[in-house]
């Protein structure tokens, strides 16, 4: 079963780093921007769908309730890649409010700014203040700290976290994590989350239920997905660790601007789509830098990945399929 | 900290009135004065990596770094010696290297991006 999945996995890499036909594939697994992630709860098994130019009917249908995953908005990118993000942010928030049921909250998984200048907040306040959902949880990528030790990140999205904006929260039986691995970064290595977050996580999960579905979020993957492109993080194993005796374990992360999905053993590992700009499959371009992607090519591309967990015999499994047209 | 560390975009007189002021060491004046011509020297950030990673230099002289990419960058000492601020796109960064040995340093914003300073 485990070995399928990886066949499944691995396939879709091998395909992305093919040209020519699959290349187009690859394309129609990137959703361009103004897209997010609608994550139902359906008895502690959740289920993601990105959204496109409709609503997600069936996704909601029967849930106990939804929530929205937005990454990478990237406020104050001006590049080729695309020249007004906050245009597209302001896309994928429409979309979220003209959903058929509204998500309890929103998720924003870091890389909120592209400077962590004030005025790049302000104008991403500006747009969040249009969603509908009452409350939006963030957590900070490496964008949103960069000149300050992310002081003024702290100041206005993590008033209530720990750290350098580390938080939990349990909403309707679920138990929320909020994990920062870009601070104090090491040479030569990748995303960190360090000794003092590692502990206050083993101390917030202790004592807790194994039958408490919990969901972690954080910027850079919990996984490693490329570590010559720094995607991983150094010490996430250990945070794994801790949630292993847990019947239901789903991680969220931003930062690579793409689908990319895993499942091992009870635990489901997601990364979002940007709603900024794409960036290339590993190892396909010379660098992790934004993807240029003609206009026209970008129409036909916007909001078509389609992400399901489905139940399979008792464990998660995750279906990757592209929407149609 | 921030005393040797200077903005490309200074005219260089003013630059070597700074090092006066700031360094106060006759050797390094006296040997911008002998090596006016060798005195400088590019590190340039291209797709995620610093070209060259190893740069071998003569005692002082000033480096600086451009940024090339559509993400910002930075360059900091690995042993605090000198950190830029964060290089936007075609941003630069300086610093003067007065004391002979090697100076390993990374991007903190995508710490795989790790370069060194060798000083003659």
């Amino acid at each position: 079963m485990a070995d399928k999945k990886q066949n499944f996995i691995d396939q879709n890499l091998q395909d992305l780093n093919n040209d020519g036909v699959d290349r187009r594939g690859f394309l129609k697994c990137m959703a361009w921007a103004g897209t997010g992630l609608v994550w139902t709860m359906s008895g502690g098994i959740p289920v993601s769908r990105a959204f496109a130019k409709s609503g997600s009917k069936n996704a909601t249908k029967g849930a106990d309730f939804s929530f929205v995953q937005i990454s990478d908005s990237h406020i104050g990118f001006n590049k080729p890649a695309n020249p007004d993000v906050t245009a597209t942010l302001q896309t994928a928030i429409n979309k979220v409010n003209s959903m058929p049921q509204q998500p309890d909250f929103i998720i924003h998984t870091g890389d909120l700014s592209q400077l962590s200048k004030p005025s790049e907040f302000d104008t991403l306040d500006q747009v969040l203040k249009g969603a509908a959902a009452q409350q939006i949880f963030f957590v900070p990528g490496e964008h949103d700290m960069l000149s300050d030790n992310g002081e003024q990140y702290l100041q206005r999205y993590g008033k209530d976290t720990k750290g350098t904006g580390w938080s939990s929260f349990d909403h309707k039986g679920v138990h929320f994590v909020g994990l920062v691995n870009v601070a104090n970064l090491k040479a030569g290595g990748m995303g960190s989350l360090g000794h003092e977050q590692l502990e206050w996580l083993e101390g917030d999960l202790k004592g807790r239920s194994a039958s408490t579905p919990i969901v972690l979020y954080a910027h850079i993957p919990l996984w490693t997905i490329y570590p010559d492109w720094g995607w991983g993080t150094d010490d996430s194993e250990q945070a794994l660790s801790y949630v292993k005796r847990f019947g239901s374990v789903t991680v969220l992360n931003g930062h690579i601007h793409q689908i990319m999905q895993k499942v091992e053993g009870k635990v489901s590992f997601h990364t979002a789509m940007s709603t900024a700009f794409p960036q290339p499959a590993p190892g396909t371009a010379p660098s992790a830098g934004p993807m240029k992607v003609p206009a026209e090519q970008l129409q036909r591309v916007l909001g078509i990945t389609d992400v399901n967990y489905l139940v399979s015999g008792g464990s998660l499994a995750i279906v990757d399929s592209p929407l149609a047209g | 900290m921030t005393k040797q560390k200077m903005w490309v975009g200074l005219a260089a007189p003013i630059m070597m009135a700074m090092l006066l002021l700031f360094v106060g060491s006759p050797n390094v004046v006296a040997s911008n004065n002998q090596q006016a011509a060798v005195t400088t020297a590019e590190v340039k950030i291209d797709n995620f990596s610093f070209g060259p990673q190893t740069l071998t230099v003569r005692v002082g002289t000033t480096v600086t770094w451009t940024n090339g990419d559509d993400i910002p960058h930075t360059s900091v000492s690995t042993e605090g010696v000198f950190k830029s601020k964060v290089m936007d796109t075609d941003e630069k960064f300086s610093y003067t290297f007065t004391k002979a040995g090697k100076y390993p340093y990374y991007c903190t914003i995508h710490p795989k991006m790790t370069g060194e300073v060798l000083v003659q």
